[in-house]
């Protein structure tokens, strides 16, 4: 069964299409990278995924669900990493992580757990309005991932991470790209390094499906099974990733 | 398997039950109570560290009782005279707090992280309506003994229990009523206007039947207990409201 189904997508903002006749599908366990300047129409994708907005036109499948009429059964199944972290400034990073810990039933051992893995316990306590850009989004990936989605929706995840904060959160949201990275060394801030295998699973199947809003795309068609490049809201590409030339995507920014 | 491996890979923790990954998820279903419970937790904590809602309204009705105490120019109040100034100052204090309940939410994203929970949107509305009702409260524990000091000539006396199930019920239709208008307000640009425009129609009953309820309590010579039909009225009040509010809560949460 597909992770997802999309056919004839349509969505509007008053009068403008924000998504035009979107067409794909996508496998369980593979990665979608989505390519388009800004505004193309990539996080109103996502929001049309994470069931936070509704299709107008067009049939949407998410893990084997309809929406919007089945949206119910896809909530507590998607992690969503927005441009905005979905967390309280006010609260601590620890506080924000147990108040999303008990709507989606995580115990809070899981918690502790992964504000160990984006090295944020020694600061875990502070409110998150006093931490830095990169610390609050790593923050809001251990959100993301708290549940262990089956579908992990990312707008540009590397945004505001240096270098060694990459290398710590990659394996959190399943990159198998990133991860050949970390697997050879320690970040400066992480506990500890691991894997390809640990952190992407054995197997493809126990990978999360993916679906992630990039600008870059060398890095972007590393980690890509399948491109979609988006321009003022209508499809220009869509391609396996092996079958896509960079230089096709730099050109959906001209 | 080290902690930090176990994070990575979702494989359960201690204590934690051994769902595959892609099924654990999808078998939570949070329940009601238990999410009531943390939002209401979630929401004490914020206006804890932030101070936003309670002190503003609290300082709005002491100011307000000192205004009206010059503007009346007159030792004390009683009856309906001070009922009424007791019922609206009250009424706009309450407002500054609905105006603020979801301000957060909006704005920091909490209301998108609520809606990718599989929970139950009531819980959403309870534990607001709860939050406000808890503000009310508190300014009420301070805004009456000021009310008592700066413009009523007796203390309460006898008549103080009628008085506070007048608040009580006056209380619960305004936290109804206000949750529902502030989930509506704050998600359109003049939010800050929308919201008393939307509630303040809507609680004209509450403010009636407080005054009404309560103005029996508030005369020096013979204070007298509350009328029941007005107690009524506002218990009916509500009920209705209060259903009403519940059965429409889910949609305004919607796309």
């Amino acid at each position: 069964m597909a992770a997802l189904e999309v056919e004839g997508l349509t969505r509007r903002y008053g009068e403008r299409d924000a998504l035009s006749d979107v067409w794909l599908t996508l496998e369980q366990g593979q990665t979608l990278v989505v390519f388009g300047p800004n505004g193309a129409g990539k996080t109103t994708l996502l929001r049309v995924l994470a069931t936070l907005l509704r299709p107008h036109e067009g049939r949407v499948r998410v893990l084997g669900s309809e929406l919007p009429e089945q949206s119910w059964a896809v909530r507590g199944r998607v992690g969503v990493l927005a441009h905005e972290p979905l967390l309280y400034r006010e609260l601590t990073a620890r506080e924000n992580l147990r108040f999303h810990a008990r709507l989606h039933g995580v115990s809070e051992e899981r918690v502790e757990l992964l504000l160990a893995a984006v090295a944020l316990d020694a600061r875990a306590d502070e409110p998150l309005r006093t931490l830095s850009r990169g610390m609050v989004q790593r923050a809001a990936i251990a959100r993301c991932v708290l549940h262990q989605p089956e579908l992990l929706l990312l707008d540009e995840p590397y945004a505001n991470l240096d270098p060694a904060a990459v290398e710590l959160v990659a394996p959190l949201i399943g990159s198998a790209a990133e991860v050949g990275a970390a697997s050879g060394g320690r970040s400066s801030g992480g506990t500890a390094g691991v894997s390809a295998a640990e952190a992407s699973g054995a197997d493809q199947r126990a990978r999360p499906t993916r679906v992630v809003c990039s600008h870059d795309p060398g890095g972007g068609l590393a980690e890509a099974d399948v491109v979609l490049g988006l321009r003022a809201g209508r499809p220009a590409l869509l391609r396996a990733a092996d079958q896509v030339d960079p230089a096709e995507i730099v050109e959906l920014y001209r | 398997m080290s902690s930090v491996e176990q994070a990575h890979t979702g494989a359960p923790a201690a204590g934690e039950p051994a769902n595959a990954p892609g099924t654990a998820s999808a078998a939570r279903q949070t329940g009601l109570w238990r999410t009531v419970g943390a939002l209401l937790r979630k929401e004490l904590l914020v206006e804890l560290r932030t101070l936003e809602s309670v002190p503003g309204m609290s300082l709005f009705a002491l100011s307000t009782f000192v205004v009206f105490h010059f503007a009346l120019n007159r030792g004390s109040v009683e009856g309906d005279l001070a009922a009424g100034v007791l019922w609206v100052t009250l009424l706009f204090a309450a407002m500054l707090g609905v105006n603020r309940l979801f301000v957060a939410d909006a704005d920091q994203g909490g209301f998108d992280a609520f809606l990718l929970a599989p929970v139950d949107r009531s819980a959403m509305f309870i534990a607001k309506a709860l939050t406000l009702l808890a503000y009310l409260v508190v300014l009420e524990l301070v805004a009456v003994p000021a009310f008592g000091l700066l413009l009523l000539g007796a203390p309460f006396g006898p008549a103080l229990p009628g008085l506070i199930v007048s608040l009580a019920l006056a209380d619960v239709g305004i936290a109804a009523v206000g949750t529902l208008v502030a989930a509506l307000a704050v998600q359109t640009r003049a939010r800050d206007l929308l919201g008393p425009l939307l509630a303040l129609p809507l609680l004209v009953p509450i403010v009636i039947g407080g005054s009404r309820a309560s103005a029996p309590a508030l005369v020096q010579a013979h204070q007298a207990a509350p009328a029941a039909r007005w107690l009524l009225t506002l218990g009916l009040y509500d009920l209705v409201f209060g259903l009403i509010a519940y059965a429409v809560f889910d949609f305004l949460l919607e796309d």
